[in-house]
């Protein structure tokens, strides 16, 4: 097979049977073990959770927009933001990439015909809705107002909103995960394909697999420590609470010590996606492809020794201090050395400037500002003025939206060939891409100035400091523009799962084993066993470009 | 417009902490530009569309490379993990002759206490270019006290004091914000810290905490500055709010009770609400006041309180039904917020 | 030009006409089994890691309050605790016999083994709710609204030596909720080990495919000895707390 010419297996006629043309019932579809149906019913809700998220997001710009606020109190205003925040993190960033990405690429990548434990993966998302329904209900009975860290005594003694209901569902999430991160950890080591050895994985595995311990290690903490915060409203037990005895500050120590490494469980596939857009758009490996691999696992390893700076303004001592900020710079160095691996591929590489390209691209943008704009906030003495204030709100979400959501789009654009079997069009996509990143900038970089400047986050009113409101109209008419770029491929994606030309098994002539089989690609993933005799991204860019000059060729003839 | 993009900075750590801030922004603003810009030259130049890149023998190694560009941002980072350490270090020893302040958060204000028995409610007054040292501790949920002129945050936590200390260099008043999410009215448990010149400041501790006190003419003027010591009005407005109803107006109007009753606000109900608030709660609100003692507001005093409650009158919405004694309790307001030197 | 990957030859139906027990997504039983236990073993990383984060806070607190965690710690009764101790080392015992047999097939056996290690989880939780819980929570010594620490709530307990009414009832009811949360959480363990347990038997009495399937058998195996392990812990830290 070369590398452009198309696959083995023919493409065959359009009514070849797939996993989606399989049966039609609902029942079917709710019942399912397999992996890529599970991960399609995780596309829908993750998606709807993220609108939810977004309507909240949009009412707090729309009042921010005056320092006196014009639409609702100020109970209201903390409870969407609260709202804003525990939806998008348990219920859409931490699932996003894996459970839908995830979810369908890893047996495809490993050359399985499922994930090892199909019952558990289908559970997970049974959890997932269930904790996503006692949000759903909480918000309707009232709504939370402790911002999603639940930070003690507030969440445990004070609040009068719905906390015990809200950490319901981020608990029941929260094995939703776990069940995901198990199923992937015996798939990675159990089920690989004959011949796939470790260091011929795609690096969307290696990162997948990183993120999985990362979910297996911190998530039962959170877990636990939430349900004392429950127990403690209900029951008044005084584990957090220094009126009982007990000791608020090691709530936060708690709470971070998952939440912390939860931001790798977010950014760490967003990594892996971005490893596979660059290596197949330029057409080269990955550069440094076993550093790469590494620094995953390293970051997932580091990434749990640095929770405490999140608290250097807490009471816990300065040496406590000085080791956490000490240890943030170290797993800032593994992080940067991708960004410089990932500019290294593109050296001689054929670059094909398709849409997930320019999502790619518009990752490193962002994460390059959000990764250094965590210099300040790793840093001790400017986290004393920064932490706590928009400053933060910009840095985290830099990485969070401009990192995962960039590459979580990108990805998305990537496969959707592959998980549809139709093409979308590649001017709207990468349209989209351009509009996202600018808006989003737009959007946030306002908030680095006025969070020096020293406005708290979580702040209603501001009308003690009116110039402040000039920076959070830029930011909302931002926000207006980062929507656009987002709600384009609600559309353009939809239409193309009817409409589209039809992809074909390998439209990007990419190299992996998914591309191996059907878009989209049959129940059982491979009809024939997949047997690997090459290593990872065995492109060949000299090939690729003289094929691109010889067919621009013949068109031009 | 004007469009601010500094804070001023206005204590000597504010200046370090800038030098640091400017230095980390250069490295960001570098490397943004840099990364970004090599990484877009490479992605046109190689363009698959362009043939006539040499594309061959492409590196998926190099050693010395990788080891310069772990090694250069390491050495960065290092450089400003020194710089910054050594800040902190500073901030968290505080000098040996710093003056002490104690500061008391709860949910939503600030209570500041002087070692020479001075009390502020949102306000903090200090002299200039004298080490401040704070010993803060909250009464109910975490807090944070913040002053962005000072680049200056620490928890105020349940249970056990913290402690940040500063040496303020220019006269002025600079906001205080509660930098962590306490509850409803967060954005606005706020208030300010005055800055003041040597000999201001003492004129002040000999005035007793208020520079600008008159003597009182009226009894309803005395009242007023124990209204305005204790700070009653940021928690009984013009209008009802969440920490407690108006008082406008509230003088031999019917007051309904938590349990049902409804009585008359005369005299001695003002005097027991403010000695024993919990006895008789306005119904629709919790106990969250707490009682004032005989040695804070004496017998003496307390008729004067009552005289300038019955000074308050009818506020913009409040309802109907006794009529105002004075046209407008804001011509007694002896504000000292309008003549503070900025 | 080099292909990255080759078909086996083709095979129609991977597995299913082979091996009842083998599910759809495996190649062959070895796979199968090793997945299993890999899964397994992944979860009881995360029990471990669940009922770690109240081992660190229990550290801490009996750090801080060390004499007032001895005192408190009169209040539970370490014959009754070794005895459930014993108990529950029984109850390793004969589910590592029921895994033993399992492996032989020998359904009969092994159900005899699980019956016994259901009585004595069984036992556990009487004696632990009867005997422990129950008494507490008739004295008002279960944290919350009606928390007593007082003379009347202690009379049963207060033994010369010691000096309960000199702690502080904030750290007495901390100690109680440590301890009512984690042999809470414990014995809620218990409880669906015993379900589990009790759905493994009816498997086996049915000699269906997934009991004859020794995996199975191992893994609730597991599970179960992790669930004793954690109650090696908590006896010691709650029961034998030295002075």
């Amino acid at each position: 097979m070369s590398a452009v010419a198309g696959p083995t297996v023919a493409p065959g006629p359009e009514e070849r049977t797939n996993y989606l043309n399989k049966s039609h019932t609902i029942k079917s579809w709710l019942l399912t073990g397999d992996h890529k149906r599970i991960a399609i019913l995780y596309l829908i809700s993750v998606s709807f959770f993220f609108f939810l998220g977004s309507l909240a997001a949009s009412m707090i710009r729309l009042e921010l927009t005056s320092p006196t606020g014009t639409m609702m109190s100020s109970e209201a205003y903390n409870k969407m933001f609260t709202a804003h925040g525990v939806i998008m993190i348990f219920f859409f960033l931490i699932p996003a990439i894996p459970a839908v990405l995830g979810n369908f690429l890893i047996p495809l990548m490993v050359g399985a015909r499922d994930l090892a434990f199909p019952r558990l993966n289908l559970a997970s998302w049974y959890l997932y809705v269930l904790g996503g329904l006692f949000g759903i209900v909480a918000i309707c009975m009232g709504g939370v107002d402790t911002g999603w860290t639940f930070y003690t005594p507030y969440s445990s003694l004070y609040s009068n909103s719905q906390v015990t209901l809200t950490i319901c569902g981020a608990f029941v999430a929260g094995f939703s995960s776990i069940f995901t991160g198990i199923n992937f950890i015996a798939t990675i080591h159990k089920m690989r394909a004959p011949g796939l050895t470790w260091f011929k994985l795609p690096l969307f595995v290696w990162a997948t697999y990183a993120t999985s311990i990362i979910i297996v290690l911190g998530t039962p903490v959170v877990a636990i420590t939430l349900l004392l915060v429950v127990a403690e409203r209900v029951f008044h037990f005084g584990v957090f609470s220094p009126e009982l005895g007990g000791d608020p500050v090691l709530f936060q120590h708690l709470f971070w010590f998952y939440s912390h490494p939860a931001v790798y469980i977010m950014i760490l596939p967003g990594m892996g996606v971005i490893s596979e857009l660059i290596a197949c758009f330029s057409r080269r490996k990955v550069f440094g492809y076993e550093f790469v691999a590494f620094s995953s696992l390293a970051i997932a390893g580091i990434g749990f020794l640095v929770w405490g700076h999140h608290m250097f303004v807490t009471s816990q001592s300065m040496y406590q201090g000085v080791v956490f900020s000490f240890l943030t710079f170290l797993v800032a160095i593994p992080s940067a050395i991708k960004v410089f691996n990932w500019t290294s591929t593109i050296y001689k590489g054929s670059v094909h400037w398709n849409a997930p390209f320019v999502w790619a691209l518009g990752f490193m943008g962002l994460f390059l500002i959000g990764g250094l704009t965590g210099l300040y906030l790793g840093s001790l003495s400017t986290d004393v003025h920064l932490t706590g204030t928009y400053f933060i709100v910009a840095h985290f979400h830099y990485v969070m939206v401009g990192g995962t959501i960039m590459a979580f789009m990108g990805g998305l654009h990537f496969w959707w060939p592959k998980m549809f079997g139709r093409m979308y069009p590649d001017s709207w996509g990468k349209a989209s891409a351009i509009i996202t990143f600018f808006g989003f900038n737009f959007t946030f970089f306002p908030q680095f100035v006025v969070g020096y400047l020293g406005m708290p986050r979580r702040y209603h009113y501001y009308y003690f400091e009116p110039t402040w409101q000039v920076w959070h109209v830029l930011s909302t008419v931002g926000a207006s523009i980062l929507a656009i770029g987002f709600i384009l491929p609600a559309f353009y994606l939809t239409w193309s799962i009817k409409n589209g030309k039809p992809a074909g098994p390998n439209p990007w002539g990419a190299k992996g084993l998914e591309w191996e089989t059907d878009s989209p690609p049959p129940t059982e993933n491979f009809r024939h066993p997949p047997i690997v005799t090459e290593g990872a991204y065995n492109y060949d860019p000299v090939a690729d470009a003289e094929a691109v000059a010889k067919s621009a060729a013949k068109a031009g003839d | 417009m004007n469009l601010q993009i500094q804070p001023e900075a206005a204590s000597e750590r504010a200046v370090e902490h800038d030098q640091l801030f400017f230095f980390i922004t250069a490295l960001t603003i570098f490397f943004t530009v840099v990364v970004g810009g090599i990484l877009l030259f490479l992605a046109v130049k190689y363009r698959c569309t362009n043939s006539k890149v040499d594309r061959s023998n492409a590196p998926y190694h190099n050693t010395r490379l990788e080891v310069a560009w772990s090694v250069i941002p390491l050495l960065l980072a290092m450089l400003v993990f020194f710089w910054s350490t050594k800040q902190f270090i500073s901030l968290t020893n505080a000098p040996k002759d710093a003056t002490d302040i104690f500061v008391i958060g709860k949910q939503w204000m600030w209570h500041v206490q002087h070692a020479n028995g001075i009390r502020e409610n949102n306000e903090m007054h200090v002299p200039v270019g004298r080490p401040i040292r704070l010993t803060m501790i909250s009464q109910d949920v975490i807090h944070a006290f913040y002053i962005p002129e000072f680049r200056l945050q620490w928890q105020v936590v349940p249970g056990r004091y913290t402690q940040m200390w500063f040496t303020p260099t220019k006269p002025g008043r600079y906001h205080i914000f509660c930098a962590m999410h306490c509850g409803a009215q967060h954005s606005e448990m706020g208030g300010y810290v005055y800055v003041l010149p040597q000999a201001e400041f003492q004129q002040w501790v000999e005035n007793g905490g208020n520079r600008f006190q008159p003597q009182p003419k009226t009894m309803a003027e005395a009242g007023k500055q124990i209204w305005d010591k204790y700070a009653c009005g940021s928690c009984h407005g013009p209008k009802d709010n969440e920490r407690g109803p108006s008082l406008y107006a509230l003088f031999n109007s019917k007051r309904k009770l938590k349990n049902g009753v409804e009585v008359v606000a005369d005299a001695d109900y003002i005097r027991d609400s403010i000695y024993n608030p919990a006895a008789r709660m306005t119904a629709g609100y919790e106990n969250t006041m707490s009682p004032y003692t005989k040695e804070q507001i004496s017998e003496e005093q307390m008729l004067n309180v009552i005289e300038y409650i019955k000074t308050l009158g009818i506020a913009p919405s409040a309802p109907s039904g006794t009529t105002p004694t004075t046209p407008d309790p804001l011509t007694l307001r002896t504000s000292n917020e309008g003549d503070m030197t900025r | 030009m080099a292909t990255s990957t080759k078909s086996s030859s083709p095979v129609e139906q991977h597995g299913h006409g082979h091996d009842p027990l083998l599910h759809h997504q495996f190649e062959d039983m070895h796979q199968q089994t090793e997945s299993y236990l890999v899964g397994m073993w992944s979860f009881l990383v995360t029990e471990i890691m669940f009922f770690g984060a109240l081992f660190i806070m229990y550290s801490i607190y009996r750090w801080k309050y060390s004499h007032e965690f001895w005192e408190v710690h009169n209040l539970l009764d370490w014959k009754l605790g070794g005895i459930n101790t014993f108990i529950l080392l029984l109850s390793s015992f004969s589910m590592a016999m029921g895994v033993h047999y399992a492996t032989l097939k020998k359904h009969a056996l092994v159900n005899r083994c699980l019956a016994f290690t259901v009585l004595c989880a069984c036992a556990f939780l009487v004696i632990k709710l009867g005997w422990e819980w129950w008494p507490k929570w008739e004295h008002n010594l279960f944290p919350g609204p009606g928390f007593e620490w007082n003379e009347h709530s202690l009379e049963k307990y207060i033994k010369p030596g010691s000096d309960l009414l000199s702690v502080s009832p904030n750290i007495a009811q901390l100690f109680l909720s440590l301890y009512f949360a984690m042999t809470g959480l414990h014995g809620i363990h218990v409880l669906v080990g015993i379900l589990v347990l009790v759905g493994l038997m009816v498997l086996h009495k049915k000699q269906t495919p997934s009991a004859q399937d020794y995996v199975n058998t191992e893994m609730v195996g597991l599970y179960w000895h992790f669930v004793d392990l954690v109650w090696i812990f908590l006896y010691p830290l709650f029961y034998l707390i030295p002075k």
